[in-house]
């Protein structure tokens, strides 16, 4: 019965139910967790808001459904869930066999390792013999086999489900070492008793990007996912904030650019089967992508992650929005 | 017109004539119940078809064949990264029936002794159990399973601060380090010896009762027996010097190195689930062993019976009947309970097939089938075995 909505157009399916299904994680604080309200916060969860914005004109109106690194794809594709936006890194092998369609990245993420100070360990490479940490069903799990591998170096992999187990099974001592996106030990790092006592190892052994995704089959919808995720990109490259977003948009400027992002000039939204207003929607809801950035997961924030990799191309970084023309 | 008026009322006749009759109307029913089944079936089967194809997705078993590339932290056999998923699977199969042969001997050993404990005389013995066995079955398995994985890993220390047990054996948070055995050439003799021991245990056990029926002598067979099994290869085995060497685990960096380990995760899983499920089987002993009328008992001591060869020879083969087919469930439970191993990372067939390579290869259907149909294999080879023992120690009725 599902197999109905994997074809079909899930943007009428979205616009029917009045409300955007969108996976996310159990629960990485910066990310995607409830606050003490049990309302989702997060940067991965801004996209979710972003795009229930342009697609349903209510920022709020977004059902959030926790899934762990194991059920997150069979949610996606049994039509559960509509977008996911979770801490998923892109690879040949989800994108050709498990049926995705990527959207683009919006977090350049690699995995590192997450160890206490006082075992005086400086590099993954001594980390002979010690008990690791890993959720499964990642690619985490995949680059950590290849790396001991590698470098001729045992460990015992401590397999746990979600984020919150890793966290408890590492406090509790069960593993020396924690590993993850180094986004993700950041912030798991950050939810610590004591931070400081841990440090986050230099290597990191793999890229991650990771990125949106929705089900493969649904172009029109995958454009959506995509073109959002790009705005929010695009609208920091030419300084579109939360609060000027409404002045530009209440008339055409002298910037094309803007005029295009927020429908002033051209007719971007309804190429993508939205209105006019899709992008201002989106950006007076969360901000550009700079801005959600720094709210959530930026160096003001325990999280405490700098923008790194994912600084606009202008400023030494690789995030790159394709022209919305 | 007349006739047509005439001949319709035998037609409804008909239908309530079937309905009516005993014999079709079960035959009725039975053919609907089977058409009703097969067609859900059927609809189920369709519908995953269809879903598969709307995705774009095949059902193929090829996948088992390649490289697994994830690790696997206790294995009864060798396995690394490089290893296929269908290795990964053995791995998991083996895991599997580790937990679940280790649990159904300690439920058993332990049900019983609370069956025993629950019929005593003794008020605090007797109490003890009950308190017990109604704290245990009322708590749901999971929390056990996490209890006893949480009391392991914040209660004992890390490696560097381990329990020390005489300077072979280690307690620790990470497992339960233990000297590992490894064969000499001489150890065969000892092996040989043990079947040797187990031959002739089947060979006198048959002999003594023949000497018993003709002649009424009674030999002690249980002290014989276990002198045959244990007592003659132990003694070899020190005669022959030990033909053992151990493998000491030793601190090394982060956690010991060499010898034996046992994680956490199988103790937690282990010991949750055979005293759970030992509660349920002290109950059934009980039931068991009360439901031998008392006379049974007085009329083996009035013909001079001890009281532990009455318990032996008339108590217990009876009680064995009723305790039997209840026993078969409990052991179906705690296989198939293994499968919460999932919740505290245990690699089972959950955790392996139905897990790890199910994500990493998004083959769902396939994986879920393949474990659907391994536990089903599990509890039909369990069911056929205790309905093979039940039927040996049925009354024989003539």
């Amino acid at each position: 019965m599902t197999a109905m909505t994997a074809q079909a157009a899930t943007l009428d399916d979205v616009k029917a139910r009045g409300e955007l299904n969108c996976v996310v994680t159990t629960g990485v604080a910066g990310f995607a967790a409830p606050d003490e309200n049990g309302r989702w916060e997060g940067f991965d969860v801004d996209f979710c808001r972003a795009v229930a914005a342009a697609v349903l004109g209510d920022a709020e109106k977004v059902k959030f459904i926790p899934t762990t690194g194991k059920t997150r794809f069979t949610v996606l594709n049994s039509g559960e869930g509509d977008i996911l936006f979770r801490n998923t890194t892109e690879t040949l092998s989800r994108d050709a066999d498990l049926k995705l369609t990527f959207l683009p990245v919006n977090y350049y993420d690699g995995q590192g390792f997450l160890i206490r100070k006082e075992l005086g360990v400086n590099s993954a490479k001594e980390l002979d013999g010690a008990s690791i940490c890993i959720q499964t069903g990642t690619t985490t799990e995949l680059n950590l086999a290849d790396f001991f591998r590698v470098n001729n170096i045992s460990y015992e992999p401590v397999a746990i489900e979600t984020n919150e187990e890793g966290i408890a099974n590492y406090s509790a001592n069960r593993c020396d070492v924690y590993t993850t996106d180094a986004s993700g030990l950041a912030s798991t790092r950050a939810a610590l008793e004591d931070p400081s006592a841990h440090i986050i190892l230099p290597e990191i052994i793999s890229k991650e990007p990771l990125a949106g995704a929705v089900r493969q089959g649904d172009e029109q919808w995958a454009d959506i996912g995509k073109w959002v995720v790009n705005a929010l990109i695009a609208a920091e490259e030419a300084g579109v904030t939360q609060a000027n977003v409404a002045e530009l948009a209440a008339a055409a400027g002298d910037n094309p650019d803007i005029n295009r992002l927020l429908g002033t000039e051209g007719n971007m939204g309804e190429m993508l089967g939205l209105d006019a207003q899709w992008a201002v929607r989106a950006i007076s809801a969360v901000g550009n992508y700079g801005e959600s950035f720094n709210r959530h997961i930026g160096p003001d924030t325990p999280i405490g992650l700098e923008r790194g990799l994912n600084a606009q191309w202008k400023d030494g970084g690789i995030l790159y929005a394709a022209p919305i023309r | 017109m007349n006739e047509v008026a005439i001949a319709q009322p035998p037609q409804r006749n008909l239908v309530s004539r079937l309905w009516n009759d005993k014999e079709t109307r079960s035959v009725i029913i039975q053919v609907i119940a089977f058409a009703a089944i097969f067609a859900f079936f059927f609809a189920m089967v369709r519908n995953a078809i269809i879903n598969l194809e709307a995705i774009g997705k095949d059902l193929s078993l090829g996948f088992l064949w390649q490289p697994a590339s994830y690790d696997i932290s206790q294995s009864l056999i060798d396995y690394n990264s490089r290893d296929t998923h269908f290795r990964a699977m053995i791995v998991g199969i083996l895991n599997t029936l580790l937990v679940a042969v280790c649990g159904i001997i300690l439920s058993t050993i332990v049900g019983f002794l609370l069956g025993v404990f629950r019929l005593s005389k003794n008020f605090l013995i007797n109490r003890l159990a009950y308190v017990y066995i109604e704290y245990v079955r009322n708590v749901p398995v999971l929390l056990h399973i996490l209890l006893v994985h949480g009391l392991i890993v914040h209660s004992l220390p890390l490696p560097k601060n381990a329990v020390n047990v005489s300077d072979t054996a280690f307690l620790t948070n990470r497992g339960f380090f233990m000297p590992k055995p490894s064969m000499e050439p001489l150890f065969w003799g000892v092996i040989i010896l043990f079947m040797l021991g187990i031959a002739f245990t089947f060979w006198f056990r048959k002999y003594a009762k023949q000497v018993q029926d003709a002649t009424g002598k009674h030999y002690p067979v249980f002290w014989i027996c276990l002198g045959a099994i244990v007592g003659v290869p132990l003694l070899a085995f020190l005669v022959l010097g030990m033909p053992l060497t151990w493998d000491i685990p030793e601190l090394s960096g982060f956690n010991f190195k060499g010898g034996m380990v046992i994680r956490p995760e199988f103790i937690a899983l282990w010991l949750a689930l055979s005293l759970y499920t030992a509660a349920f089987i002290g109950e059934i002993v009980r039931a068991g062993i009360t439901a031998v009328n008392w006379g049974q008992s007085e009329a083996s001591y009035a013909l001079g019976l001890s009281r532990s060869r009455t318990l032996s020879l008339v108590v217990i083969p009876q009680a064995m009947r009723i305790i039997v087919p209840p026993l078969t469930s409990q052991y179906l439970n705690i296989t198939k309970n293994s499968s919460l191993a999932i919740a505290i990372g245990y690699m089972d067939i959950v955790a392996t097939i139905g897990g790890i390579s199910l994500n990493q290869t998004g083959r769902e259907m396939e994986c879920m089938t393949i474990v659907l149909l391994l536990y089903l294999t599990f509890s039909l080879l369990i069911s056929a075995f205790m309905n093979w023992y039940n039927k040996r120690i049925k009354l024989v009725e003539r």
